[in-house]
Parts: structure tokens; sequence; C-alpha cells
């Protein structure tokens, strides 16, 4: 089903939905672009929900939701941080400018790139912790990238949807079926990548408890 | 076109290049949990 809406909602962004006049074709990024970060932001925001959870009752399930959520995050901000530069060169003229929404987008992905880090390599009891008192630091830089914008004078596009919002109804319900596709996605990835973390856990916890009952040789 | 072209293209070698690792993830646990039941003592 995902895959079927994937298609649909590729083939509503390259072919039925309408030319841009100013832009042309290269506005078609668009539908990959928003769509993208506004589910990296679910994401972050999911996140920040079961680290704030994790803190309180030590939920394990929190702490693999608050990872996948994160990690899956990352996967969808890189393609925000990597479509945006492609849109602007022909648009703008150059590949990166070190506006307010541009660069806290980029820290934003770096805090989370520090938090897959630091949950990758880092191998002590309290890393769970550390991690979620980061991430919810971390997610304080969503609403600043969200609404800078709104509040600083930037070279990126004011919201074309909502309040103020100018975007054409046809483009409005292509973007909307893209966002959809995405969101089906990354659920879909977030849920194979649960599953694949609650078995790693329990394979971790069963070779810990086999290495303890093994008999040793006493010298 | 480019432009337009690349830019999809790079959505989904990002996405691709993430589900292959946990494909690798996947099948790196497959090996251990087979690793596990092998010593198990009968």
């Amino acid at each position: 089903m995902t895959l079927a809406l994937l298609s649909y909602a590729l083939y509503e962004a390259l072919v039925a939905a309408p030319t841009e006049q100013t832009m042309g074709d290269v506005q078609r990024i668009f539908y990959y672009h928003v769509p993208s970060a506004w589910t990296a932001f679910l994401l972050f925001l999911i996140n920040f929900v079961a680290s704030v959870y994790y803190l309180i009752r030590r939920s394990d399930r929190a702490d693999i939701i608050a990872l996948v959520s994160a990690e899956v995050g990352v996967v969808f901000c890189t393609v925000v941080l990597v479509t945006g530069p492609i849109w602007a060169r022909p648009v703008w003229g150059i590949w990166w400018t070190w506006d307010v929404r541009l660069t806290t987008t980029l820290v934003l992905w770096l805090i989370y790139v520090a938090y897959l880090m630091l949950r990758r390599f880092s191998s002590g009891s309290q890393t769970p912790l550390v991690a979620a008192v980061l991430a919810v630091f971390g997610a304080l830089d969503v609403p600043l990238v969200y609404f800078s914008i709104w509040y600083f004078r930037t070279q990126h596009p004011s919201p074309v949807i909502g309040k103020g919002g100018s975007l054409d109804p046809r483009m409005a319900h292509v973007l909307l079926i893209n966002w959809a596709a995405f969101l089906c996605f990354a659920f879909l990835v977030c849920w194979s990548r649960y599953r694949l973390e609650r078995v790693r856990r329990d394979v971790e916890e069963t070779q810990a408890l086999e290495a303890l009952l093994e008999p040793r040789s006493v010298s | 076109m480019t432009y337009l072209y690349a830019a999809y293209a790079a959505t989904w070698i990002i996405h691709l290049v993430y589900l292959g690792s946990v494909l690798i993830g996947y099948r790196r646990l497959q090996r251990e949990i087979q690793d596990m039941a092998r010593k198990k003592p009968r």
C-alpha cells in the first residue's frame, strides 16, 4: 500500500501538479522537500515525547521509540538538507547561504547526529538517560527552525500553506498526498526498525546471561 | 529538469542507503541468533 501511495504521489508531483510560473519545473522539488521536513519535525517531536516519558518512567519501550524516531528523523532531515541546496542553486544562484532557516536546520541535523553517535558509541548503563536529556534540549531547536521564517528576515520562502499562504489548491493537494505517502513510509520504516531493535536487545540480554552462566576454569 | 531529477534521485538514494543499513543489521542479528542456537547445549 505504501509503495502504491509513493508511486501515485511521485506521479502527481512530476506529472499532474501544475507547473509554477516563475520557477518552472524545478519548483516540483517542493513536493519532496517540504513533506520530508514536516515528517522530520514530527519524528523529532515523537523523539521528544518518548524521551520525556523515558526520563519519568525509565521505560525500555519509550527508549527504543526515541532511538528509532531520531534515526528515521535524521534520514528525512538529510533529505531536506540535500534537496534544499539542489533547489536553491537554479532559483537563488547559490547552493547555500548562512541564513537563519538554513543554519538552524543544519544545527538540528547536527544535534540529532550527535544523539545517534552517543547511542552508537557509548555503552554505559547511563547512555539512554544522557541521550534522553540531549533529546529534550535538541527538540528546542525544532520550533526555532519552524518559526524562523516568521520572526527573522530570511532568504527562505515564507510559508505557502496555512495562515498567509497563497498556494494553488491543486499544488496543496499534491503536497498533502506526498506528505501522506512519506508518513506511511516513515511509519513502516520506524515499525521495522523498532522490531529489529527489540530483538537486538533481547539477543544482547541472552548473550550476557549465557556469559554469566558459562562455567569458568579455575586456575 | 536536471536539478529536479537530481533532487528526486538524491532523496531515494538517501532512503535506500538507510534501508540497506537496516537490512545489514537484520542479517547480522539473524547470524547471531543462529550462532546462539548452535552453541546451545542439547
